[in-house]
């Protein structure tokens, strides 16, 4: 069940749509900051507080590189694997983080204190390597101010 | 160079805060739109035609014809619509997020006087979900515009409504594309429309529909206070205005420069952004993102504008150049960028989502080491496959640009793979990281 919290923040978005389905894409991010991710229970009421079907919805979830269909870890890390980022050394943190955290793209480390996963370029390149955890961007990365980075997040 | 040589970011703030409505008033802000609310709509149509403005959002369309297709006047469909495309997910692409971190008020003016110029009442800033910085800094911005009175009716004391809201994205390259953004909006995936009908008759909610690029969007206050004149008179070669260049990769200052349009590619790479890293000798490089064509160092002459990198053989698209070093392989580099557009792909058209898909394993062979000549025939195939008119939207055609290019100008290094059997880029056997240093 949605909460009353979670319904009111997504009604609040609905008058900024001509219709109620627009707001989706709000709905789903609503609720997945604070449940950290979308559950098939979490679709159904969504789809119903919106007057969509199951099917509409998912299509629409499964989408999105940035609703996750299923569990993540306290934190996200999402490591720009795109092409600038790629040149000036993207892959030295992706085996950065595999080596120190023992997961790679698409896994959560057993505290599940993160979850690694790849995204196109962040908007960024100027400051490649980025990363972001959460919401937070981190530019200019090498693998020991990744390191100091990672401290921060609990 | 006279600060209004460089409209766009002649104000910003050195500590990289965002300009207040206060702020952005002091430096000649919000006067844009007053001006032009003592023009027609078709007087502000023809304002931006005779500007010379061309879309900054990679096409280089002409701004004032785009909006000469949205009807207007008393009979016309309503609500018309506006969309500011922020979504920037163009590989390389870094520019519009320091219009809208630093200068949040510049766009929503350059909205209004959209928005007056054909009619529309509501608009939405289309914004991708990682810029969280932009997203805090516009709402904000446009908490202080409707409290000013900027937005939310009979605005400026004039006839002038205009409701604009933030939507933020949740992450595809497709939502970038004018019609995707659209289905975007309406909370359906981001697969593009047939065209036409057109946006301009038909796009939003069946509404008709103008989708500008931010940057652009950026110019137009400008344009209404200096005149058509002025701003075509700050371009250097065929294009108007300035423009907001960038470079990625192994230069010594990799960064973000407003310049005069059609600044000479060489006068980029040497002056702004400081030429190679020592002991790196410039190889190529995309000049407007990850979805056009190579230009190589003897372009370096070519000034970068819409007009003559297309003249180059390749499309200034965005602006914001991507180099390529000695030291980095140029297939491990098309590998990169294939990979990129085959997982973008929406899936709608055969040639995009199985050709870009296919192109990208054929790369990975290469670069394993497994690649053959008959593979290069594969790949000429499939850039043909993917050519303008064969697919739905840009994507693929798009995609395949630097893929063609690279096949032309680094072709002697793909033959190196198929005739070492490895990547001669690479010392250890570390997955796709031909770019290590
Ligand atoms: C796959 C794809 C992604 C695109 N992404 C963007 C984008 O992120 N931002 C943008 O302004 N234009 C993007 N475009 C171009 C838009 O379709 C459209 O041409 C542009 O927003 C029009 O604005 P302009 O005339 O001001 O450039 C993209 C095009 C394609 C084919
Ligand atoms: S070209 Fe690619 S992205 Fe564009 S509609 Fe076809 S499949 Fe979709
Ligand atoms: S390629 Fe990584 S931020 Fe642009």
């Amino acid at each position: 069940m949605l909460s009353a919290d979670e319904r009111r923040e997504i009604e609040a978005e609905i008058p900024r749509y001509p219709q109620r389905q627009a707001a989706c894409i709000d709905a789903l991010k609503i609720v997945q900051r604070r449940r950290g991710w979308i559950s098939d229970e979490s679709l159904r009421d969504i789809a119903e507080l919106l007057g969509m079907t199951l099917d509409e919805l998912d299509a629409v979830a499964t989408f999105y590189n940035l609703i996750y269909r299923h569990p993540v870890g306290r934190h996200v890390i999402l490591l720009c694997n795109s092409v600038s980022c790629w040149i000036v050394g993207y892959s030295r943190l992706r085996e950065h983080l595999r080596r120190r955290l023992g997961i790679d793209f698409g896994e959560t480390t057993p505290d599940r204190r993160f979850t690694l996963l790849p995204i196109v370029c962040l908007g960024a390149c100027d400051h490649a390597p980025v990363l972001m955890i959460d919401q937070d961007l981190h530019r200019d990365l090498d693998p020991a101010g990744l390191e100091r980075v990672l401290e921060s997040y609990r | 160079m006279h600060p209004d040589q460089r409209p766009l970011t002649r104000d910003l703030r050195p500590d990289g805060e965002a300009l207040s409505l206060p702020g952005y008033e002091r430096a000649g802000g919000y006067q844009g739109i007053r001006q032009a609310l003592r023009l027609a709509p078709q007087e502000i149509i023809q304002l931006v035609t005779r500007s010379g403005l061309r879309g900054r959002g990679g096409a280089g369309f002409p701004t004032g014809q785009k909006w000469s297709f949205v009807p207007l006047g008393p009979a016309a469909p309503r609500p018309k619509y506006l969309a500011a495309n922020a979504d920037e997910m163009e590989p390389g692409t870094f520019k519009d997020r320091l219009l809208l971190e630093a200068t949040p008020h510049q766009l929503l003016e350059g909205m209004m006087i959209a928005a007056r110029a054909i009619e529309a009442e509501i608009a939405y800033v289309f914004l991708r979900g990682e810029y969280v910085l932009a997203a805090q800094r516009i709402q904000r911005a446009l908490a202080e515009a409707y409290a000013a009175g900027y937005l939310g009716g009979h605005s400026f004391g004039a006839d002038f409504s205009l409701q604009i809201y933030l939507h933020t994205s949740a992450g595809r390259y497709m939502c970038g594309e004018e019609t995707g953004l659209l289905n975007a909006l309406e909370g359906k995936r981001a697969n593009p429309r047939a065209k036409p009908p057109y946006p301009q008759t038909s796009g939003l909610f069946g509404k008709p529909t103008i989708v500008q690029n931010v940057e652009t969007l950026c110019c137009l206050p400008h344009i209404v206070n200096h005149g058509a004149e002025w701003f075509r008179s700050l371009g250097l070669a065929a294009d108007a205005g300035t423009k907001l260049y960038g470079a990625s990769g192994k230069v010594k200052r990799p960064g973000l420069w407003e310049l005069p349009m059609g600044t000479p590619l060489g006068v980029l790479l040497e002056e702004h952004a400081g030429g190679m890293r020592d002991g790196l000798k410039l190889r190529g490089l995309l000049p407007g993102g990850a979805s056009t064509d190579f230009l190589t160092p003897r372009h370096l002459d070519v000034p970068m504008d819409f007009t003559n990198v297309e003249k180059a053989g390749s499309r200034l698209g965005t602006g914001t150049m991507i180099i390529l070093d000695d030291r980095t392989c140029p297939v491990g580099m098309v590998w990169n960028l294939e990979d990129f557009f085959a997982q973008e792909s929406c899936g709608w058209c055969t040639p995009c989502w199985s050709g870009l898909r296919w192109a990208e394993r054929i790369l990975a062979a290469f670069e394993r080491g497994q690649g053959a000549e008959s593979d290069l025939e594969k790949l000429d195939w499939i850039v043909k496959f993917c050519a303008p008119g064969n697919t739905f939207c840009a994507l693929a055609p798009g995609a395949v640009e630097p893929l063609s290019s690279a096949l032309r100008y680094f072709h002697d290094d793909f033959l190196a793979h198929i005739r070492e059997r490895r990547c001669p880029y690479r010392g250890g056997s570390n997955g796709n990281a031909g770019g290590e240093s």
